[in-house]
């Protein structure tokens, strides 16, 4: 037993171990990358078109625009968590490794927030300038995509967690996650909208901060859960 | 090391089995027998803590395996019907996963290990490109890497050709004569010495 337990992975090796490998599998499988994507630029270029080009109305509806097109992104990418995990086994190795699930869980909800939430945030300027949003609001918009797309992974997660192991989901994965990612939305679209009426955004932004503390420290524990229950 | 006391399963108003008990020593294969849906599967999930349905006690080295998850996964490997080999992934990234949840494994390691099982020139290959056995020995050199006292292994033979058969019952009964148990179910004849048999349904 001794000798074992030298050999023993710490429990950091084996979240760097499992974000190492849902990186590489999602530079493996590009579609899942870029699909998501491309939905995201797509449906927010559609707004000018459907809607009006006038920039003073584009202006108004700019912010709720990306909020929403990044949620139903958000729901496009989810599936790829644990699926073809659930598939091929890999997730009962997950299950039955001596380290706390916690972390496991949360390395694959980083790699998936790197690769499906950071690309969201990093072309939502361009997209803003596209729907006419005044310049002084880009700051807040990134900022308010940076901590409100990670929540959205993180709750995802654990609704995809739940439904991994039923053979036909189609709107159930939605039907669980979108109510709960309402607040999320709220403070976010309210954050750039107060920007724009020259009030102070750090309120909203804050309690976005919490929500991202609290789904941090507890979404993880309910995505094992749930994973759990999808093995059994 | 490990004893189960009383063991009942039920399935969808079935019983599966029920006042089952049975011990596994160090150096001990134990084969579990029985007939399709007689729920070997089943039990050996119970067993590695993969399916909580069910009534009974388990104990391994005299403590409830639920006290000591922790510990218990530290000396189990299972390798399951779905051999949990990603198949965009090549063998090498696979096991580099795989092994590290449990304990610290190098390149060298993995590289002999895939030469033993015949994957040699094949370490690169996506494993979509792999056929089904050779898959199913990815996951098996697993069992060259890993110190893991208690082997369950659901099915290991079914797509292994006859040398890979006969290189695995190998494998096994090294792990018994180095002080590890293996639980195994298959409808192969076995014919390792250690072996001892288990009938379910």
């Amino acid at each position: 037993m001794e000798a074992m337990s030298e050999k023993q992975t710490t429990t950091s090796a084996a979240f760097l171990a499992t974000l190492k490998r849902d990186l590489l599998i999602a530079f493996k499988k590009k579609n899942d990358i870029v699909n998501p994507f491309m939905f995201f630029i797509i449906v927010v270029s559609l707004f000018p078109i459907g809607i009006s080009p006038e920039s003073d109305r584009l202006t108004e509806i700019a912010a709720g625009v990306i909020w929403i097109s990044v949620l139903l992104a958000s729901m496009l990418s989810m599936d790829n968590l644990y699926r073809a995990d659930f598939e091929d086994g890999s997730l009962e190795q997950l299950l039955l490794s001596p380290h706390p699930l916690f972390f496991l869980v949360l390395a694959k909800n980083i790699s998936h927030w790197l690769v499906s939430g950071l690309p969201v945030v990093l072309v939502s300027p361009l997209l803003a300038y596209m729907l006419a949003l005044p310049e002084e609001a880009y700051l807040i918009l990134v900022l308010s995509l940076l901590l409100g797309t990670p929540i959205m992974s993180l709750i995802g997660s654990i609704a995809v967690a739940l439904t991994v192991g039923l053979g036909s989901r189609g709107l159930i994965l939605a039907v669980i996650t979108l109510p709960m990612s309402v607040p999320v939305l709220i403070f976010g679209t309210l954050a750039v909208q107060s920007t724009l009426n020259s009030q102070s955004p750090l309120g909203y932004l804050s309690l976005m901060l919490v929500m991202l503390s609290v789904s941090v420290s507890l979404a993880p524990l309910a995505s094992a859960a749930a994973l759990k229950i999808s093995v059994n | 090391m490990l004893s189960a006391r009383q063991l009942f399963c039920e399935r969808d108003d079935r019983v599966l089995f029920q006042n089952l008990d049975f011990d596994l020593a160090e150096g001990q294969v134990l084969q579990v027998q029985g007939s399709n849906g007689s729920g070997k599967t089943t039990l050996l999930r119970i067993l590695c803590g993969l399916n909580d349905s069910y009534a009974g006690s388990i104990r391994w080295y005299g403590q409830e395996i639920e006290e000591q998850a922790a510990a218990f996964f530290a000396s189990l490997l299972y390798i399951g019907h779905r051999v949990g080999v990603s198949k965009v992934l090549t063998p090498i990234e696979n096991l580099r996963w795989s092994c590290s949840l449990k304990q610290a494994v190098n390149d060298d390691q993995i590289m002999s290990a895939l030469k033993e099982v015949g994957l040699r020139g094949f370490e690169e290959s996506p494993c979509y490109t792999l056929s089904a056995g050779q898959q199913q020995r990815v996951s098996l050199a697993r069992l060259l890497i890993s110190p893991a006292k208690l082997w369950v292994l659901d099915e290991p033979f079914t797509t292994l050709d006859t040398k890979g058969v006969a290189q695995l019952e190998s494998i096994l009964q090294d792990q018994a004569q180095a002080g590890g148990a293996v639980m195994v179910t298959t409808h192969h004849q076995l014919t390792i010495p250690e072996l001892s048999l288990l009938s379910l349904g």
